[in-house]
């Protein structure tokens, strides 16, 4: 364990979801799951997160949103789907502006299906996001001496 | 004070105020988190997270710009250092105000809208708490005839019997410069949301830690200030001084988890009246009295 998963800050963007998962992933922060146990913070700046939590089908109306909010985050950096819609488009799929799921825009390191996601599933999913953080890491510092 | 005892006291400053600085971050975390009913992070989380910050890439977007959050860390240990050497208190508060500025050009170099508004709220906060620290500074003089730290700390009369309303005035800035509500106007201690990040919200990576480890190093130092009003030269008042300061800082979370954040105006107006009712007359009384 580094400092990098003891302090995961997440951001937290809503594509075009119901609420039903933005609302559980708020539950996560309050008193009865208390992911600040963790050293998970709720950020709003994507400069300062770790981990990019989006709810809700990509649209074209968000699709360059998203692309930005990823890029604007700092290496290392995971990305987590919460919810059907988040996954695949769930069933918003054929709708004439909904390109689907998250990765088609920006990769995508963590699934977390349901409809709504449930709050212990996001933070499992969280967790898990916090191994593959680690991974890329050591990837970059890899990379980082190789090219050195 | 001689040379020794001044290097010893400074290399103590730059060593153990950080470490004391991210420990009453982390308790103050902590009791935040039992307040609202939460178990909280662990103590050493503010550790944690500006490791973390060292660990992650950094996104710039003015190369200038972490030059200049150096200089705000450089300017506020330099402070402390001159506070706790036994310097002139005067030269604290300039260097002080300097190493805000450097801040505040920081937030400015950028050309984001959100650090933009969070440095003019930075300069308001600072308009607002800027004359009751200069009060305070007049009102040591006038107990022991000296600015000097290390005359005022052994004097034999407890400053606080005659500045019991700067006191007052002095702990309702401390809001402000701890950056608690209902005062944290450009940037939060917290991860509360306002203006995404308001002042950092460009700082990431090792120019965010600066920022962070600049926090400890300025709370402690601003402590220093609460324990100099129970200075008489006895370790009574030493030991006066040091509960003074643990109780002065539980009273800023209370408050902090007790208001929202408020508008600039209320945070200027309010400071100012508090600097003339509380400072100025105090001031006032003691030039008549003494």
């Amino acid at each position: 364990m580094t400092y990098l998963s003891k302090s995961p800050w997440v951001i937290h963007y809503d594509g075009s979801s119901c609420n039903g998962c933005d609302i559980e992933v708020l539950a996560c922060l309050t008193p009865v799951y208390d992911v600040e146990r963790f050293g998970i913070i709720n950020t709003g700046d994507p400069k300062q997160a770790d981990v990019f939590l989006i709810t809700g089908s990509v649209n074209e109306q968000n699709k360059a949103v998203i692309k930005q909010i990823y890029e604007q985050m700092p290496d290392p950096k995971v990305v987590i789907a919460i919810g059907i819609c988040a996954n695949s488009g769930g069933i918003f799929r054929d709708c004439y502006n909904v390109m689907g799921g998250v990765d088609t825009v920006i990769p995508v390191d963590v699934y977390v299906p349901g409809c709504a996601a449930r709050p212990e599933a996001i933070i499992d999913g969280v967790v898990k996001g916090l191994s593959i953080l680690e991974e890329k890491r050591k990837a970059s510092e890899v990379a980082k001496e190789a090219s050195a | 004070m001689n040379t020794i005892s001044m290097i010893i006291l400074v290399v103590g400053y730059l060593i153990l105020a950080p470490i004391l600085g991210c420990l009453l971050a982390g308790i103050d975390r902590k009791i935040s988190a039992r307040m609202q009913g939460r178990i909280g992070p662990p103590i050493l989380q503010p550790y944690y997270d500006v490791r973390k910050f060292i660990e992650k890439d950094q996104i710039t977007p003015n190369k200038v710009q972490d030059f200049y959050v150096m200089c705000f860390l450089l300017f506020v240990i330099i402070t402390g250092c001159i506070f706790f050497s036994g310097g002139d208190l005067l030269l604290v508060i300039f260097a002080l105000t300097l190493a805000n500025v450097f801040l505040v050009i920081a937030a400015f170099s950028s050309n984001s809208p959100y650090s933009q508004i969070g440095a003019e709220r930075e300069l308001y906060q600072m308009m607002a708490y800027e004359p009751m620290i200069l009060l305070t500074a007049i009102g040591f003089y006038l107990v022991s005839g000296s600015f000097q730290v290390d005359t005022i700390l052994t004097s034999s009369e407890m400053p606080f019997i005659y500045l019991i309303g700067i006191f007052i005035g002095f702990l309702f800035i401390l809001t402000i410069k701890f950056r608690k509500s209902p005062f944290d106007l450009s940037m939060s201690h917290h991860a509360h949301q306002d203006l995404v990040r308001g002042l950092t919200t460009e700082f990431s990576g090792r120019s965010l830690a600066a920022v962070e480890v600049s926090h400890w190093y300025e709370n402690i130092m601003l402590l220093g200030f609460v324990f100099l009003f129970f200075c008489n030269g006895t370790i009574a008042g030493y030991i006066a001084g040091i509960i003074v300061c643990i109780l002065a800082y539980f009273l800023e979370i209370v408050i902090d988890n007790c208001f929202a954040r408020m508008k600039w105006q209320v945070a200027l107006k309010s400071s100012w009246v508090v600097a003339v009712m509380l400072g100025v007359i105090n001031v006032g009384a003691l030039m008549i009295l003494l």
